[in-house]
């Protein structure tokens, strides 16, 4: 197939059904509700469930009892709608069910703005929901990156039978760029009879299934919190995905950026370099589990004198950059969050003056 | 002579957590004898709620999922939508179903989603220990109302049965009670009918079921039967509120 | 080289419209492209814009505070974003509604009655087609003919307004040259 032009979020959508989902309950929500309108034209032409639900308190929990019963499911919401699933997400990530979940990211706190943002990192990597649990967070910096990341999002919730979450500021769902889907993707349903609840008979056994997330037991819970942090290690070593930009040359700043914010870096940079200043970038393409050993190495370099965190955010990643870089480098942030994306004007003053300062 | 009386096989060996005198016990019965009556354990899934009857997995033996507190017709929802060969109830509390799952129980209804849901109305939040609920009667004295419910100040109790029968999209309401043996037989039939009408693929159903709770009323288990009888059942009336073939708008 | 084009104008003008049929000829032609709506809540009246960046490179930022080009349909959008235009780019003014010039002296101002040719060849609705061709002509951002090509796609499904759009495409080439 050829490329098609589309706005991330119909890529979004079209994605998830290529990628085998057929199941999708959401509540319409600026700046991705062209999400559920394009699956409440497509799912009845491929036979699949498109459910409006009342609200996204009651949209994670569809989520949740059609994830327990073994079904490939995903629903897509924005930043305040997120807020309101993240009860879900905590029961979801606890009961062990794979979901993916996706936020295209506008301005907050409260209410805030529908333009773009990544005011959500802390929500989606550290939390969000109560308790001790983490979620796998893809972050696409293209339309196509959008589609590509939602075809390996399933396998992986499936994989580690946990909920994945991919973030794209408003932009990423907003912007329409040429994509590539993938011909004849198939994404086999994985066998989920050692735990869904999806009858006996379905299985053909007579031994019931149960999904709970109630351990009175305090040396039950510990155990089970245990087991999932070994998930969650386990997806360190194994799903951290980032791209390395610029990181050849002698460079005397370290950028890290991502999504739509990480295209404004790169230009940046490319601007920088004509003027013969170098600055290199870890762009993470996964902020949970976080590129940690390759901004760690990164930082290593002998000609770097800072790093500069660079988010639509007031200074959340930049926690999580200085955690890897581990006060090798000052670490510095640059950043804004009200809607407008820094251009890379901004960003090309920001590094100038890091480089007057170190 | 062979054996008159015993266990259901839906229903699990384990001794229940539930107080001398709860009428939970007799409910669970009810409903494991008609998923063996229809024989439908080995497609149906429960779904727990938060409250006394949160542990309610342990005593049935077919799967079971557990929700958060009021989303257990949410949950339903997504389970039905995607494996609608699936039996599927949920068994809440008035807590649960009347306070912080009111949205979740109103738009479920309304959307006729094809499960069942067997309400528990004991007028009191049990496991959390005898506080006020949204079905606690005027005057009654509970842990966060211990002078009375004062109508004036909360309102009045709210009756489910007749509030999701006035949804206009078809569905199957009544309110059974199990404190005497010939309730317990009408409140059994309508299950039954509640499952049916499921398995028919015909509308949503809902047996709320008024129940006891001694333990928070502070009373003894046949004082709470009396005071069910003479209190709650004038107030919470018996019966169908409304069958899908009524109101000439019964969808199939 | 990259090259962007900001299309701006009152809600009701074809303005998004414009700017997809441009990015689907520019992906045609095998270039990269990435089309940024405004979505805010001038959406609803006042002014919408949008751009198209493309480039025969991957795209970096999409956010574009320069455009090279402007198409401006209504004179608040000619106001507002004229003064951002990159020296040598082509500013069309929409003459029909902006009694105004763009105000540089640095940039290749192409006035064309839009809504007036549109109405001469029957075609009222069709004055951004007119514009975009006169346009793309004008600044050869994009082939003519793979434009001329979009135009036609994305009336596929009313292949009725077809012809009337051709005409109001080669309406558009011939003002934009003359």
């Amino acid at each position: 197939m050829g490329k098609v032009l589309m706005k991330g979020n119909e890529a979004i959508a079209e994605a998830a059904i290529r990628a085998g989902c057929l199941n999708y309950f959401a509540y319409p929500i600026t700046p991705q509700s062209e999400v559920a309108e394009y699956l409440a034209k497509r799912m009845p032409e491929v036979d699949g469930v498109f459910l409006q639900g009342e609200s996204e308190v009651a949209v994670g929990y569809m989520i949740f009892g059609a994830s327990a019963c073994g079904a490939r499911v995903m629903t897509t919401s924005s930043s305040p709608g997120v807020s309101l699933m993240g009860e879900a997400i905590s029961y979801i990530t606890a009961a062990q069910c794979p979901a993916v979940f996706v936020n295209i990211m506008r301005g907050g706190p409260g209410l805030g703005g529908i333009l773009p943002s990544q005011a959500d990192y802390f929500q989606a990597t550290k939390g969000g929901g109560h308790g001790d649990y983490r979620l796998l967070v893809m972050a696409p910096a293209s339309v196509q990156e959008a589609v590509e990341m939602m075809m390996e999002a399933f396998p992986l919730a499936e994989k580690y039978r946990n909920p994945v979450m991919l973030v794209g500021d408003g932009l990423i769902g907003q912007m329409m760029e040429p994509v590539e889907f993938p011909d004849n993707l198939s994404i086999p349903a994985t066998n989920k009879d050692a735990w869904a609840t999806n009858g006996m008979d379905t299985r053909k056994s007579d031994k019931r299934n149960l999904v709970k997330t109630l351990y009175l037991n305090p040396e039950e819970l510990n155990a089970h919190n245990l087991l999932l942090k070994a998930k969650y290690e386990r997806m360190k070593q194994e799903a951290v995905k980032y791209e390395p930009y610029n990181l050849d040359s002698a460079y005397q700043v370290l950028i890290v950026s991502y999504g739509t914010m990480s295209r404004v870096c790169k230009t940046a940079i490319d601007m920088l370099k004509d003027e013969g200043i170098e600055v290199g970038m870890v762009r993470p393409q996964t902020l949970f589990p976080f590129p940690e050993q390759a901004i760690f190495e990164a930082a290593a370099c002998e000609s770097c004198k800072v790093a500069l965190s660079v988010e639509m955010s007031m200074g959340q990643m930049i926690e999580d950059v200085e955690r890897c870089i581990k006060g090798r480098l000052p670490v510095k942030w640059h950043g804004k969050c009200g809607g407008d994306v820094p251009t890379p004007e901004e960003v090309i003053d920001a590094v100038k003056r890091l480089i007057a300062e170190y | 002579m062979g054996k008159t009386f015993k266990k259901p096989e839906a229903l699990s060996d384990q001794p229940t957590h539930y107080c001398p005198g709860c009428t939970h016990g007799i409910i669970h019965r009810l409903v494991a004898e008609v998923i063996d009556e229809l024989g439908i354990r080995g497609s149906t899934v429960g779904i727990a709620p938060v409250g006394c009857a949160v542990l309610a997995y342990n005593y049935f033996t077919f799967d079971f999922q557990e929700a958060a507190h009021g989303r257990a017709p949410a949950m339903a929802t997504g389970i039905k939508r995607v494996r609608p060969d699936l039996t599927v109830f949920t068994y809440q509390g008035d807590g649960d179903l009347a306070s912080i799952g009111m949205g979740e129980i109103i738009h479920a209804a309304n959307r006729g989603e094809k499960f069942t849901t067997i309400f528990v109305n004991n007028a009191v939040y049990g496991m959390t220990g005898g506080q006020m609920a949204p079905t606690t009667m005027p005057g009654q004295r509970t842990t966060t109302s211990p002078l009375g419910r004062k109508p004036l100040d909360v309102g009045m109790p709210v009756k489910m049965a007749e509030l999701l029968a006035a949804l206009e999209t078809p569905s199957y309401i009544a309110r059974q009670t199990v404190i005497k043996p010939k309730y317990v037989k009408k409140a059994k039939k309508s299950i039954k009918k509640a499952f049916e009408y499921q398995l028919e693929g015909r509308c949503f159903s809902l047996v709320e079921v008024v129940s006891t709770c001694p333990t928070n009323w502070g009373m003894t288990p046949v004082d709470a039967l009396k005071w069910t009888e003479d209190t709650l059942l004038p107030y919470y009336k018996l019966g169908e509120y409304k069958t899908p073939t009524n109101g000439g708008n019964d969808a199939k | 080289m990259q090259n962007e084009v900001m299309f701006a104008g009152f809600g009701g003008q074809g303005i998004m419209l414009m700017g997809k049929i441009l990015a689907h000829a520019a992906m045609e032609q095998g270039l990269e492209v990435a089309w940024i709506p405004s979505y805010g809540p001038e959406m609803r009246g006042g002014t919408a814009y949008c751009t198209v960046v493309v480039n025969e490179r991957p795209i970096g930022s999409p956010i574009i505070r320069n455009p090279r080009h402007l198409v401006a349909m209504n004179r608040p959008s000619l106001e507002k974003f004229a003064p951002m235009v990159k020296t040598g780019g082509v500013i069309l003014i929409n003459s029909s509604l902006i009694d105004i010039g763009a105000g540089r002296t640095d940039v290749d101002a192409l006035n064309v009655p839009v809504n007036e040719i549109a109405a001469e060849i029957g075609a009222a609705k069709a004055a951004n087609i007119v514009a975009l061709a006169a346009f793309v002509s004008r600044s050869h951002i994009v082939d003519f003919e793979l434009m001329r090509e979009a135009v036609k796609n994305e009336f596929a499904a009313k292949a009725k307004f077809i012809p009337l759009n051709m005409k109001a495409v080669d309406r558009g080439a011939e003002i934009a040259q003359a």
